[in-house]
């Protein structure tokens, strides 16, 4: 944890829906420099829609997003392709190119934006296929890859341009636990190693409250705790109790809305 | 009533939504054109990959349309003696109608239906995503030689049809039924006209690749991002294709030759 300066990432009173349906109604958060942050919620509050935000992939009905001090959607799409370059993102899925090999999908990014020479990119890339422990699988197509492999792929991608941030969707659901032990250490040790910020974005309790800085709840379309890992454990909120202790009963109702399970059963249709 | 009003006035405000993405994605597309001139091997794998790989299914059903066209036609003709007329009829129909739209709708099944899926899938497994924050633009990427590749492939698969057909009428007329091997020729030879014909079907079936390839681009690229929306998207393409061939193919006949 490094002493605090101006934020990276800066939310403010961001109001997004999606049709009729509100996604965030009122957001404010912070991202601060060299930590790694937690954005904690149930499936569907809209933490991937949040990242795509930040990546200035969606706009916000209203409030900004800065990052590094830039609103996001006031950039032109030169700038805004510019800054995306200094931004990793980890999509839940990988997001691999299925078409290429692993290297090459390393490579891409080194391919698409330096011009640097073959020779070079090929160090660059086993050097960071080395870091997420892939150096030999640089010939596998993304097909042949098992689901944390694939992430640890898209890590090395999304490193290959050094950037200043990565941004994880869900880079722990439906991992075993030997990569998912991978993963945890290999999140917080890029993001000390490079002196990166680092944003994740997740609903595995545990894992997360592991190596994160700092933890913000959202819940139907609001920031509804935040604090340290252990303030979080400890919270008497009650939304964050039930949510980092996994209850079932409490603010968020285990069960859809629906009449009485009497009157249904009852009932004709 | 009120009801219904609003109803048809939300189905038109869809469909003209609809229509303007359409063209907002055309134009970013064409912007993406210049790029390729820089990256040419871009568009060679898609012209492999959308014009190559449609060559086996183009190649068959021209050579059995022409087979068709040269049995259908020796029957009438004969009628009035005319059969030495045989070859103009043939290279005619293909040329003019057959080469261009039967083609096209071949290359919407094969090859425009390809495109969505891919990128239907490219957009539901987030490669799309993932590329625009690798800030790569995916519609110039990915959409644009893609498009390019089916505006150029269409009028040469289109030709290769043309082409074989030409020879399935010849083969099935002078070989099977016995019309003349020079009359067959030099008829064809003089009432086929470079302009009137052969650069008029060119013109079809340009047109055609521009608009099968943008609907199966357009399809792909806007699907719903799950299984059920890809397939959906990729039947779409088939069908608006198709029916945008046929409908395009009168206007331009009508324009053509009407006079
Ligand atoms: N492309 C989309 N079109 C329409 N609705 C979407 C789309 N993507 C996500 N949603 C909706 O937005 C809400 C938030 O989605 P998401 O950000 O993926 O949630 P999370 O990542 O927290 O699980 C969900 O209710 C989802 O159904
Ligand atoms: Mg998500």
């Amino acid at each position: 944890m490094t002493s605090v300066s101006k934020p990276l990432v800066k939310v403010r009173d961001l109001y997004f829906s999606r049709g009729d349906k509100a996604i965030f109604e009122g957001v404010d958060l912070d991202i601060y420099r060299g930590w790694i942050t937690a954005i904690m919620g149930p499936s569907g509050t809209g933490k991937t829609t949040l990242l795509k935000l930040i990546g200035g992939q969606l706009r916000p009905d209203s409030g900004t997003i800065e990052v590094d001090g830039v609103d996001v959607h006031r950039l032109g799409s030169g700038d805004l392709y510019r800054l995306r370059k200094r931004m990793g993102m980890l999509f839940q899925s990988g997001a691999l190119l299925t078409d290429i090999s692993v290297f090459d999908n390393v490579a891409y990014p080194l391919r698409e934006h330096t011009g640097l020479p073959e020779t070079m990119i090929r160090k660059l890339v086993l050097l960071k296929l080395e870091a997420v422990g892939l150096r030999g699988a640089r010939d596998l197509m993304p097909g042949e890859l098992s689901g944390g492999m694939a992430r640890r792929v898209a890590l090395a991608r999304a490193m290959a341009l050094d950037p200043m941030m990565i941004m994880y969707d869900e880079p722990f659901t439906g991992q075993d636990p030997i990569s998912l032990g991978v993963l945890v250490k290999l999140i917080s040790s890029l993001n000390d190693a490079s002196r990166l910020t680092s944003i994740i974005v997740s609903h595995d309790v545990e894992e997360t409250a592991q190596i994160a800085d700092y933890i913000y709840v959202i819940s139907r379309g609001k920031v509804v705790d935040q604090g340290m890992p252990d303030q979080m454990m400890n919270s008497d909120a009650p939304w964050t109790r039930q949510f980092m202790k996994g209850l079932p009963d409490g603010p968020a109702a285990f069960h859809y809305p629906a009449p009485e399970l009497e009157k249904d059963l009852m009932g004709r249709s | 009533m009120l009801d219904v009003l609003a109803r048809l006035g939300r189905i038109g405000i869809g469909i003209l939504g609809h229509i303007g993405r359409g063209h907002l994605l055309l134009l970013s597309i064409l912007g993406g054109i210049p790029l390729l001139a820089r990256r040419p091997r871009l568009l060679i794998a898609q012209i492999y990959a959308v014009g190559v790989l449609s060559m086996l299914i183009i190649a068959v059903s021209g050579t059995f349309v022409g087979m068709v066209l040269g049995l259908q036609g020796y029957y009438i003709l004969s009628q009035f003696g005319a059969e030495q007329t045989l070859g103009v009829m043939v290279a005619a129909s293909l040329v003019r109608e057959l080469g261009p739209v039967v083609a096209a709708l071949l290359f919407a099944g094969r090859a425009g239906s390809a495109l969505t899926a891919e990128i239907g899938l490219m957009g539901a497994t987030e490669q799309l995503s993932g590329l625009e924050m690798m800030a790569v633009n995916p519609i110039k990427r990915i959409l644009a030689p893609r498009f390019l590749a089916g505006v150029i492939s269409m009028p040469l698969l289109a030709a290769v049809f043309s082409a074989l057909g030409v020879m399935g009428g010849y083969f099935v007329g002078v070989g099977l039924l016995g019309v003349d091997d020079g009359a067959f020729w030099s008829q064809m030879q003089t009432k086929i006209d470079l302009h009137e014909d052969v650069y008029n079907g060119v013109i079809k079936s340009l047109v055609f690749g521009f608009v099968c390839t943008w609907i199966a681009l357009f399809q792909g690229y806007y699907a719903t991002p799950t299984s059920e929306g890809v397939s959906r998207a990729t039947t779409r393409t088939v069908v608006h294709s198709s029916l945008a061939v046929l409908g395009l193919d009168f206007i331009l006949t009508a324009l053509m030759f009407g006079d």
